[in-house]
């Protein structure tokens, strides 16, 4: 996928709607190429440019709506939950659960959503999550930790029915 | 190390964000822990979920020429102004798109790595990893004859470190191929077997990689794509590929 596909991907889960999408795209365009004489040959472009995009999406009236709902207070004390802690071992997935699965992630908070569509759809490593979000990377895998646990507590209310 | 400890870094062992030392460790854990295999598999199979649930969306039409329009007003006024400017800015353009633009590593040859890396995960974690069990190869290739429409050559192994402990039929967008399984040491190594038709989401050229902590050779050979997929070695695996490229041309 090339990267400004990966990006419209990632706009369109940010802001939930393809007008908005659309100019966030359009908005970090801009302010890629204005800020491109400074962009640093041999570092990371993919974190830089997607750290264009959610920031320009933060800033944004569809950012600031979504303002962060969740206690951030919380997570840095938090100590990194097992990835299958008091979850079911093994949810059977198959294709025929998609649209489950992308009613979860539409569920998650934003901080949340963010840090697992860079880990598991862009591949990005920690250290890359951690250079676009702008957190530590231990705060990456405290959220990634959190946004799993949380992905799956929801599928299972939804396989089961609930 | 009580498995609880180990349960800790399952997911980040997915991630491949483990340091080679404790990916090592792990791997070596899984292999005798029928608990941890499954919590692992639980762990691919959720990020696999995401990849193909969150690969969603796509820019419209009307987006990149918007976009393409963009560009051009943008470098219109400047290149008016200044030639030299001009140029740095055209160049930034330029080098923007190129790096927006370009053909990266596509995610469906990514989808169909993840859905072998899985096929591999679910054979370790499954009772009955092999159909036909044997470790000759007189015996494993004719099996397969009748159930997947191609057939394939398998290399000797006397003298090699590999032994081929069986093989079975698999599946890759509905289309069967073979799963040959082969140990080496206390690794066991999946080689997948397909027939490469065109848009298969098969990478275009041979390939080494690592992905979700295992490591990967692809190649074709004769209009069969060949994978070689498991935590073994790099070196290892492909000193396999070489073995089976060899067979496949004797």
């Amino acid at each position: 996928m090339p990267l400004f596909d990966s990006l419209y991907n990632f706009a369109r889960w940010l802001t939930h709607d393809r007008e908005a999408a659309d100019d966030l795209v359009q908005e970090t365009f801009g302010k890629a190429l204005k800020g491109f004489p400074s962009f640093q040959q041999g570092t990371n472009f993919r974190a830089w440019i997607f750290r264009i995009l959610r920031n320009t999406f933060l800033t944004s009236r569809t950012g600031l709506k979504n303002e962060i709902t969740v206690s951030l207070d919380s997570e840095e004390s938090e100590s990194v939950q097992p990835a299958t802690a008091d979850t079911p071992e093994s949810l059977f997935l198959d294709r025929s659960n998609q649209r489950m699965v992308q009613e979860a992630i539409e569920e998650l908070p934003v901080i949340f959503r963010e840090v697992i569509l860079l880990c598991d759809i862009e591949e990005m490593s920690y250290q890359e999550i951690a250079e676009t979000v702008s957190i530590p990377i231990g705060t990456v895998m405290s959220r990634l930790a959190r946004a799993r646990n949380a992905l799956r507590l929801t599928l299972t209310r939804k396989l089961q029915g609930v | 190390m009580a498995c609880d400890t180990w349960r800790e870094k399952i997911e980040a062992y997915a991630d491949a964000e483990l340091s080679p030392e404790e990916m090592r460790a792990m791997g070596e854990h899984l292999r005798g822990c029928a608990s941890c295999t499954s919590d692992l598999l639980g762990c691919v199979q959720l990020k696999r979920a995401i990849k193909t649930a969150g690969t969603r969306y796509s820019p419209g039409v009307a987006l990149r020429q918007r976009m393409q329009e963009g560009i051009s007003k943008k470098n219109k006024p400047v290149w008016i102004r200044t030639w030299l400017p001009g140029l740095a800015a055209t160049a930034a353009v330029v080098a923007l798109a190129f790096l927006l633009f370009r053909p990266g590593s596509s995610t469906r040859e990514g989808q169909t790595i993840s859905e072998l890396a899985d096929l591999h995960v679910a054979t370790m974690a499954s009772a009955t990893p092999v159909d036909v069990i044997s470790t000759d190869r007189h015996t494993v290739k004719p099996w397969f004859q009748g159930k997947i429409p191609f057939t394939f050559n398998l290399p000797e192994l006397a003298d090699t470190p590999f032994t081929l402990e069986g093989g079975r039929v698999s599946y890759l967008d509905q289309a069967p191929g073979a799963q040959l399984i082969f140990k080496i040491g206390n690794h066991r190594v999946s080689v997948f077997i397909f027939q490469n038709m065109a848009n298969r989401g098969f990478p275009s050229e041979d390939e080494r990689s690592r992905h979700l902590t295992f490591n990967v050779d692809t190649w074709t050979d004769e209009n069969l794509r060949y994978f070689v997929i498991g935590d073994a070695d790099p070196n290892d695996i492909h000193r396999l590929s070489e073995l089976l490229r060899m067979a496949a041309r004797s």
